[in-house]
Formats: structure tokens, sequence, C-alpha cells
């Protein structure tokens, strides 16, 4: 059957799904913190894949991926908290809220086109350069407008995020971007990665496809952080600076460049690993009330975590494979 | 007969270095030439300046009697002209399949939204994309490696993925770097078999460069002679050989470099 | 316009782009030779600056002068070594793999760098007051509206000092040409006898050394440090030397002036304009110029 495999995908994620949301509603094994982190997860899982595809899938290099996860939840805040005034209550609001996030989605993807279009003569090391000017330059902004918070940053953001409705978004999320890695379309992407002269010189449009993989990836950064903001009720410019980006390239280079599995073991598993180093701290820091030790040193297991795998095992996790049930299977035969 | 692809006074440089000076060319259609000259002549400049890589300088070339002059390279592919590359230039990463159907990817007709969607469209498409590719890789005797990924695949086979990968584009005029390169002379002679082939059941018109004589000797309808940039004879293999100027500029022993 | 084009502004100007300078030779140096934006160079310049506030507090704690030049040194050793010890274990493993891999390895390193310097109880994130009264006195000259602060003098002097030693370094010594050498063929450099790897060690350690000393003048003059302190100037210097022309070194002196100058300039009209000009430099340089003002371009070969 042509879509078997399709079914199996969603049949498994339907029963993470409900096994979560079940064990949740009937309180044992998932409380309210571990189905924080789980969201988190989901989140972050959008933010790796979509980063993936430019990194990963198109070897382009970006730095300032978490710029168009700012302006989504900054514009999708800006919708719910400050101009409608919605809450969570009724269905109809909650349709609002799916307005606002694609509309930050968006103007996300908009902002993604424009440094789409300085890649097309940019080599990988000044690219990273500009897509990080490119953040700061964001971040500085939104830190400059005192409509917004400033510095301060949006606060009061209605609890929108729940985990039905990140699951769902994270799925969908998901096998879109697997439908285009596993297409004709993915595959141009590819071919720029593996050698950009040669795929020019087989008809690829490869100025199209680069600032396309930008545009399409800012989307879903923005629709992240839409759910981002509305899950944490606030939305702060230091959220979305160098160092949120360094984190998401961390799970793309933890899961592997171009695996889409990959990126979604990654994020569950550094997020998860995050918050219990951070326990981990804090039970050390109850031992030792003398020495404290701040929550830095979760930062400093990243960067230790970043060198070690660019030392030792540069195609991270999963390197480019994939895991079976993810691959479509019109790929195989 | 027609004239399928022109170079008209085509000079270029790089910088202060004169890379190719006032060369002309007219390469008629259905046409089997060889380009040869030492290494540093100016060959692989003239490949890149006609698919687009460089702008020349100054001169026009002219593909079908229309203007290609500094186009982008994918647009002088549209238009029909494909070229493998001196050193390989293969998508490592991918598999053999993949290769040939990245270059099957400016002909297919799917959107996006097709893909995401996964319409009957995208369905028939790629069918149409996967059979015209097995097709092809079976001419090429590397149906076998299909899925395997290319940078597993010994030399003479990638050789051939690229020659096949560049005929998946559906040209009308081919240009092959040094395909011999680092063959040995049985691999020559099946290589030799196989440009024949290719021109006549694919009907392309071949330009080729090569430095292994017996190549160039054997299959080559007509020769031109590069030096410093600059052509310094043309004409059949028969009087090439005899040419003083190119013994005296260049022509080494039979069959190596 | 008055406000903008006057002479404080430029004498502040040329202060901070002798800074930028010193900072901006270690990126082109070590881009040049091996073609790698060292993220973490900007911390090696905070270590600089760390080395001497801890130096001084210590010594002074211990009742104890430490001599200014032997600070300097300090700072310079300081900066020096944590570059020489970036370069033999994160860098050197990763000379012949992709250049990106070894790029990002510098992401992780320099933020390895600052965050264990935030993490570190008895350093911590905030920001410090340098003691530069007690390394050196500070005085004000006045000519009519304008002050020139002994500090400015000595930032300028030292670096332009440092500058035309690294000239001679590279012009007239054996080294010095080796570098060069490497920078332009590392193959043919190896074929020449010229041992690699310890000829890119040397460009670490000076380019390291500098930007420590780059460091301790900041200190002195900007009397606030904290861990991140490396990031933006950092940044702004690496941004010099690509206006200059990256892998040139009298290409990062010419643009880091020209940063250090349009900074302070934007900054008096605008502080925002201040926080942006060095991305706007950036921006039109790789639109307009991408090789920058003194730099060469450099085709790929197809």
């Amino acid at each position: 059957m042509k879509f078997s495999r399709n079914y199996k995908l969603i049949f498994y994620a339907l029963i993470f799904y409900f096994f979560v949301y079940l064990s949740h509603r009937f309180g044992f094994l998932i409380n309210d913190y571990i189905l924080h982190i789980i969201n988190v997860s989901l989140i972050y899982v959008i933010l790796t894949v979509s980063l993936n595809l430019i990194n990963g899938f198109t070897g382009q290099f970006s730095l300032g991926h978490m710029g168009f996860a700012a302006v989504g939840a900054y514009i999708s805040g800006i919708l719910t908290t400050l101009i409608w005034k919605i809450k969570p209550t009724n269905l109809s609001n909650y349709i609002l809220f799916i307005i606002a996030m694609l509309i930050g989605g968006l103007c996300a993807m908009i902002i993604g086109y424009l440094l789409g279009l300085p890649t097309l003569r940019l080599r990988g090391d000044y690219l990273a350069i500009v897509t990080l000017g490119f953040g700061e330059i964001i971040r500085t902004i939104i830190n400059n407008i005192d409509y917004v918070g400033g510095p301060r940053g949006l606060l009061g953001i209605p609890k929108f995020s729940n985990f039905t409705f990140i699951f769902f978004i994270t799925l969908i999320s998901v096998i879109v971007m697997r439908n285009i890695v596993y297409s004709t379309h993915g595959r141009a992407f590819k071919s720029i990665r593996e050698d950009q002269i040669a795929s020019e010189l087989v008809g690829v449009n490869t100025t199209k496809y680069k600032v396309m993989v930008f545009t399409i990836a800012s989307f879903f950064a923005g629709i992240a952080g839409s759910l981002l903001c509305h899950l944490l009720q606030i939305a702060h410019p230091t959220q979305y600076g160098f160092m949120g980006t360094i984190l998401v390239l961390v799970m793309v280079y933890a899961g592997g460049m171009g695996s889409i599995s990959g990126s979604i073991i990654a994020a569950f598993g550094l997020t998860f690993m995050s918050e219990g180093l951070r326990l981990v701290l804090r039970k050390l820091d109850d031992i030792t009330p003398t020495v404290q030790i701040g929550i830095e040193w979760r930062m400093v297991v990243y960067a230790l975590l970043l060198i070690l795998i660019m030392l030792f095992r540069t195609e991270g996790l999963m390197g480019k494979r994939e895991i079976r049930i993810l691959i479509p299977e019109e790929e195989e035969k | 007969m027609s004239v399928i692809l022109s170079l008209q006074n085509v000079t270029h440089y790089f910088g202060g270095l004169r890379a190719v000076h006032n060369f002309n060319l007219d390469l008629p259609n259905g046409a089997l030439w060889g380009l040869i000259g030492p290494n540093g002549a100016g060959k692989t400049t003239i490949f890149n300046l006609i698919t687009g890589v460089y702008k020349p300088t100054e001169g026009k070339i002219l593909f079908e009697n229309e203007d290609i002059t500094g186009l982008k390279s994918h647009l002088i592919v549209k238009k029909g002209v494909a070229r493998t590359f001196q050193n390989l230039r293969i998508f490592n990463e991918l598999s053999v399949i993949d290769n040939i159907r990245v270059a099957r990817h400016f002909r297919t007709n799917y959107s996006i939204f097709d893909a995401i969607l996964r319409t009957k469209k995208y369905f028939e498409e790629e069918k149409k994309i996967k059979d015209e590719t097995i097709q092809l890789l079976e001419i090429f005797g590397l149906k076998h490696r299909a899925n395997d990924l290319a940078k597993h695949l010994p030399y003479g086979e990638l050789r051939k993925l690229e020659i096949a990968r560049a005929l998946a584009t559906k040209p009308k005029l081919l240009l092959l770097d040094e395909p011999a390169a680092g063959m040995n002379p049985k691999e020559v002679g099946n290589l030799m078999d196989l440009i024949h082939s290719i021109r006549d059941s694919f009907k392309v018109t071949i330009l080729l460069v090569e430095h292994q004589m017996r190549v160039v000797m054997g299959i080559c309808e007509r020769i031109k002679v590069m030096d410093f940039g600059e052509t310094i004879a043309e004409g059949t293999p028969d009087e090439i050989k005899n040419d003083k100027r190119v013994i005296e500029a260049y022509l080494g022993s039979e069959g190596g470099r | 316009m008055e406000k903008i084009f006057n002479l404080q502004q430029l004498i502040n100007g040329i202060q901070l782009g002798s800074i930028y300078a010193l900072i901006s030779l270690g990126y082109t140096m070590v881009y040049g030779i091996v073609r790698l934006i060292n993220f973490a160079h900007g911390d090696f310049f905070m270590i600089g600056a760390y080395a001497a506030y801890f130096t001084v507090i210590l010594s002074s704690a211990k009742g104890f002068n430490v001599p200014v030049p032997i600070v300097f040194l300090i700072s310079m050793g300081a900066g020096a070594g944590v570059a020489a010890l970036a370069n033999q274990t994160a860098y050197k493993p990763l000379r012949y793999k992709p250049r990106l891999s070894a790029l990002i390895t510098a992401i992780g390193v320099s933020m390895f760098i600052e965050y264990i310097f935030s993490a570190l109880p008895f350093i911590g994130p905030s920001y410090r007051a340098f003691p530069n009264d007690k390394l050196i006195k500070n005085k004000i000259y006045e000519f009519g509206t304008t002050t020139l602060s002994n500090y400015a003098i000595i930032d300028v002097v030292i670096s332009i000092g440092l500058m035309l030693f690294l000239t001679y370094l590279v012009k007239y010594t054996k080294v010095g040409k080796a570098m060069r050498a490497v920078s332009q063929d590392k193959d043919a450099a190896k074929l020449m006898g010229i041992d690699i790897e310890k000829i890119i060690m040397v460009t670490f350690i000076v380019g390291g050394a500098f930007a420590g000393a780059a460091g301790i003048l900041t200190g002195i003059s900007y009397p606030r440090i904290f861990p991140y302190m490396g990031i933006l100037p950092g940044l702004k210097a690496f941004i010099a030397a690509v206006l200059g022309g990256i892998g040139n070194i009298p290409g990062a002196m010419l643009g880091s002036y020209i940063m250090g100058i349009s900074e302070t300039f934007a900054t008096s009209y605008n502080s925002l304009l201040g926080e942006g000009i060095a991305f706007a430099i950036l921006i039109i340089v790789l639109i307009f110029r991408p090789q920058g003002l003194l730099g060469e371009t450099i085709a790929e070969k197809v």
C-alpha cells in the first residue's frame, strides 16, 4: 500500500501523544514539570529541524536562526497580548491565536527571505558572520522598542500553547519538512551542499534554492517562536540572541547535520539533559552551600559538548542517516 | 550543416593574466570534436566560459544562434549545454540514483506544495523521474549501484556516473573534460565506444578535452589545438598529427601524458 | 555637524581604533595562516584584562606593587597562553578537516571560555571595576574644549609600537618570512622545510599576546570588565579586519582606525547608530568590496 509507512508514523506519533496526555491527566509518571519539558523539547524539535534544513541539508551556515523565532514570537505576541487581548478561554480565541501564529510565521518568512539574499555571494565563514549580525540586529531593534517592553521583554502573554497544540503543530511541521527533503526540491538542496558549482551546472538554480531554504526554515522558526512565547508567557530579547541560536546549533550537530530523526532525538535529549543538569547543580548547591555553582555551568557543558562533537564525532548521532520510519516508502526499492 | 556552438573572438583575463586570447570556434551540430593542448593552455577555461562559470572579458558565445555570453550557468544548462569536470564533481554523499535525479530537477514539474501534500502529480512525476533514471543507469551499467552512495564507487564508475548525470539534463551539446583521466587501456577503449554511442543514440554534439592521444585521434572528427590561450592549429587528426607547430608545442607520446 | 566632527571625537576614535587594531591583527594573522575566523579571539582579549586585574588586586592585597611593564607582560602572556592552548587542543586536531568544523569549534571554545569565567565563583558574570588608577595614574590635558587623557596617549603609543614590532617581525625576520610563506601556500612551505605547526603556533601566540595587550589597555582606558567583554569588540575588530582585507596586516590596522573613528562619531550622533555601524560597515563591504580595501580577490578553481 502506498501510504502504509506514513500511517505507521502517525500511529506511533499518536501513541506517544495519548501516552503523555493520559499519563499527565491521570497523574502518573508525567507531572506538570515533565510535561513542560516535553513541550519545550517539541518546540526545539521545530527549531532544530528547520535550522537543519539550512545548515545540514543545504550546507549553508546560518547563525541567526533565533532571530526568526524572535520575529514570530513578538509579532504573534503583539497580536494576542497587546492588540486583540485574547485569552485561551474559547475556541474562537484559539482560532485567532492560530492566525496570529501564522502571521508571525509569515513575517519571519519575509525576514528569512531578506536574509537569504546575501547568501548568494557569501562563503561559509562570511555567511556565518552576516547571519550572526542579522540576528543581533533583530535583537537590538527589539531591545529598543518600548511598545513591546524593550529590555524587560513582552510580558503577560496568554498561555495558548498546551501539549496538544504544540504536539500537533510539531508533528505537522516535521512531516512537512520531511516531505520537502524527500522530493526533487530536497535533492536540489542537498546538491547545493555537496557541490554548489556542479549543482548549478546540472541546471539547479542555486540562487533560488538557497534563498528558498532560508525562507522555509525561517517560517518554521517563526512558528516555533510563537509557540514558545505563548508557553512561557514571556518573550525576552536575550532568549533570541546568538546564544539561543548556539543552543539550537548544538542540537543540530549533536543529532546529525542532515538527519531529521537526529534533530528530533537531539532536541529531546539535550533539553532533558539541560534540565537534568540544572537539577543536579541545584542539588550540589544544597549540599555545598558555601560554594555556589551557578547555572552558567550548564552552558559550559554545552560548549564542551560542541567542542567534543567537533573533535571526535562531527557527524553527531545519526550523521545523514534517518530512522526508517521517517523515510517515505517511495524512496526505497 | 548548422552550427550549434559558436565562440567569436573570445578573450578572457583573470586579473592581469590572459588565459584565453581571440578564441574562435564554430562547432557543427552532431559533431564530435576534440580540444587539446598542454596543461594551462586554457582548455578548461573555454569550458568554463561556455557554461557560464565565467563571463568572457571580450567576445561572444552563441548557442543555437542565441547569445548566451555571460548567462548564469543554470540557464545555459537549461538551454541544452552539459559538461563533466576534469577533477570529478560528484555529489558524494548522495546516492547514485540521486546524483542523476538532481540533474533531472529542472525538468521536473511539481511545486513544493505538491511535495508537501504528496499529491497525485508528485507521485506521477517522481515515477517518471525514477523510470528515466533507472533506464539511464542501465545504459551506463550502473543500475546495480543505484542505491549506493556515490562516494563508495570506484573511480571508473564515477567517471561514467558524471557523464550519465550530464546526459540526464537532456543536453544538445555535451562538453567532456578529460573523461579518460586515470583510466587503464581497457577502460579507455570502452570509453571511446561509449562516447561514440552516446553521440549517436542521444543525438548530442560532443566537444571533448583530452590528453590521451589515443582517444583524441581515435574518435574525434576534427581537433583544435590550443597553447597559451590561443588556437595554434585546427584540422583532422591526420593533419594535426603532422602539424609542426603542434608537435613543437605539445604532442605527448601515444596513449600517455 | 560640529557635534560630530570635532577633535575630541577624533581623539576618542583614534584611541578606540588603536585597541581594535591590536585585536584585529590577531584575527587577520590567524585567518591569513589557517583560514579560520577564531571566534575565541575576543576572549583572549578578555583574559588579558582579567589577568591584569587579578595581578593588581592580588599584589596590592599582599602589599606590594607590581611594576606596570610586568603587568603588561602578564596580560600578553595570558592572552598568548590561552591562544596556544586553544590551538593545541581544539584547532590543531581539525587542521585538515572541513573549515566549518574548525569554525564551529572556535565558537565552542569562545563560549567555553566565557561561561567558565562567568561561572567561576571568584570571577562571576557581573561587571568589575578595573583598578586603573592603581596601575597608572590618570592625567588629563586640556586644550580648549578638548580633553586628552594620558590613557589615550598610552593606548595609541603602545598599539603603534606593537604594530611596528609586528611589521618588523613579518618583514625582516626568518619567522616572519615563514609566516608569510605559510599564509600563501601551506604545502609549498612544507616542502621548503618549514615546520607548519610551529609557525601556526607562533602566529596564535603573537595574536593572543596582542589581544592580551588590548585587554589591559582596555582595562585602563575603559575600566569596566566582565566575562563577555570580548564579544562585541571581537566582532568589531573582526569586521575591521574584513574592511581592511582579511589576512592583510596593514589592512587590519587601516580598517581598525576607520572602525574606531566611525563608531565614535556614530555613537555621538545616536547611540543606536553607534551599535549598528559596525554591521552596516560589514554589509557594505561584503556587498561592494568583499576583498576589503587592501585585499585581493581569490578566485575558486573550477
